[in-house]
């Protein structure tokens, strides 16, 4: 068996902000009917969050359930549970049309720390990351720069954001040079 | 720079977050009808100067397709709906007939 490495395994930038690659964390494509009371309670059991509503995301004690699309959710679990909650939804939605696909190592995740976090995003997303716009439990999928990603709040100060991770690097490096150490705007 | 709402996920966001995919509406034209229909449909587009039905797809959200209703000349975008639809809805044609009274309506 080989073995799993994340995209920049851990890699950290410390400037304006603090940027951190995530490490392995377990990603659950699942697709269906969101409305649909067996994928909602399948997927409650899988994390013990609520479904988000509508661009949002809710933590549980184990998961959290990111809003994708009007019939896509993104499962955020621990690297090694992956393959079971894959399992258990596939059993439990064995009769509906779904698509449930453990996509952890196509994703690169970063989390960004710091009270500038808002302002990093904002030189490269097409979003209005004001305190008033977006708060803890927003999700936005866009683009950072040219690349497309998802980003959203875990608190006040810290975004965790998702992109392919054959684009983790150059990302990564992105973020980096958009904290730099004195060129954030001070705006938000 | 165009502002749509894309009407799948609710988010009102700019241009560079869509794809364009063309004229809205067309009718289709496939095995069995006639050369000047299907040529008609591969390739002829009205292209006018002013209310337009265009196809959007929010390719850097939710990936979902959506129909605009916009004015070529101004950039005015009268209004997006879903695409689930063979023409657009009544409450676009009213905003469309508030802001170009000429305006001579669909089809």
């Amino acid at each position: 068996m080989s073995e799993a490495i994340s995209v920049l395994g851990g890699a950290r930038f410390t400037g304006a902000i603090e940027i951190t690659e995530a490490g392995l964390q377990g990603m659950i494509s699942l697709r269906g009917d969101l409305a649909d009371a067996a994928l909602r309670a399948a997927v409650t059991s899988a994390t013990g969050a609520d479904m988000p509503d509508v661009r949002r995301i809710t933590f549980g004690d184990t998961g959290q359930v990111a809003w994708m699309s009007p019939d896509e959710l993104l499962l955020l679990v621990d690297y090694a549970r992956a393959d079971a909650v894959v399992a258990d939804l596939s059993a439990a939605l064995a009769n509906k049309h779904h698509m449930a696909a453990n996509v952890s190592d196509a994703r690169a995740m970063f989390r960004l720390h710091g009270t500038g976090a808002r302002e990093v995003l904002a030189k490269g997303a097409p979003v209005d990351l004001s305190p008033q716009a977006f708060g803890i439990g927003d999700l936005r999928r866009t683009r950072i720069g040219q690349l497309a990603a998802a980003f959203w709040m875990t608190d006040a100060e810290t975004f965790e954001v998702v992109c392919f991770r054959s684009v983790g690097e150059f990302l990564f490096d992105w973020l980096c040079v958009a904290a730099e150490e004195g060129s954030l705007p001070e705006f938000l | 720079m165009l502002k749509l709402k894309c009407p799948a996920c609710g988010v009102e966001a700019e241009e560079t977050e869509f794809a364009a995919g063309g004229e809205a509406h067309l009718k289709r034209f496939g095995p069995g009808s006639d050369d000047r229909d299907f040529t008609d449909y591969l390739f002829g587009r009205k292209n006018p100067r002013g209310v337009h039905f265009e196809r959007w797809r929010h390719a850097f959200g939710c990936g979902k397709w959506f129909h605009a209703a916009r004015c070529t000349a101004t950039l005015e975008v009268f209004g997006t709906y879903s695409a689930r639809t063979t023409e657009p809805p009544a409450d676009i044609v009213a905003a469309i007939k508030a802001r170009r009274p000429g305006w001579e309506g669909f089809k």
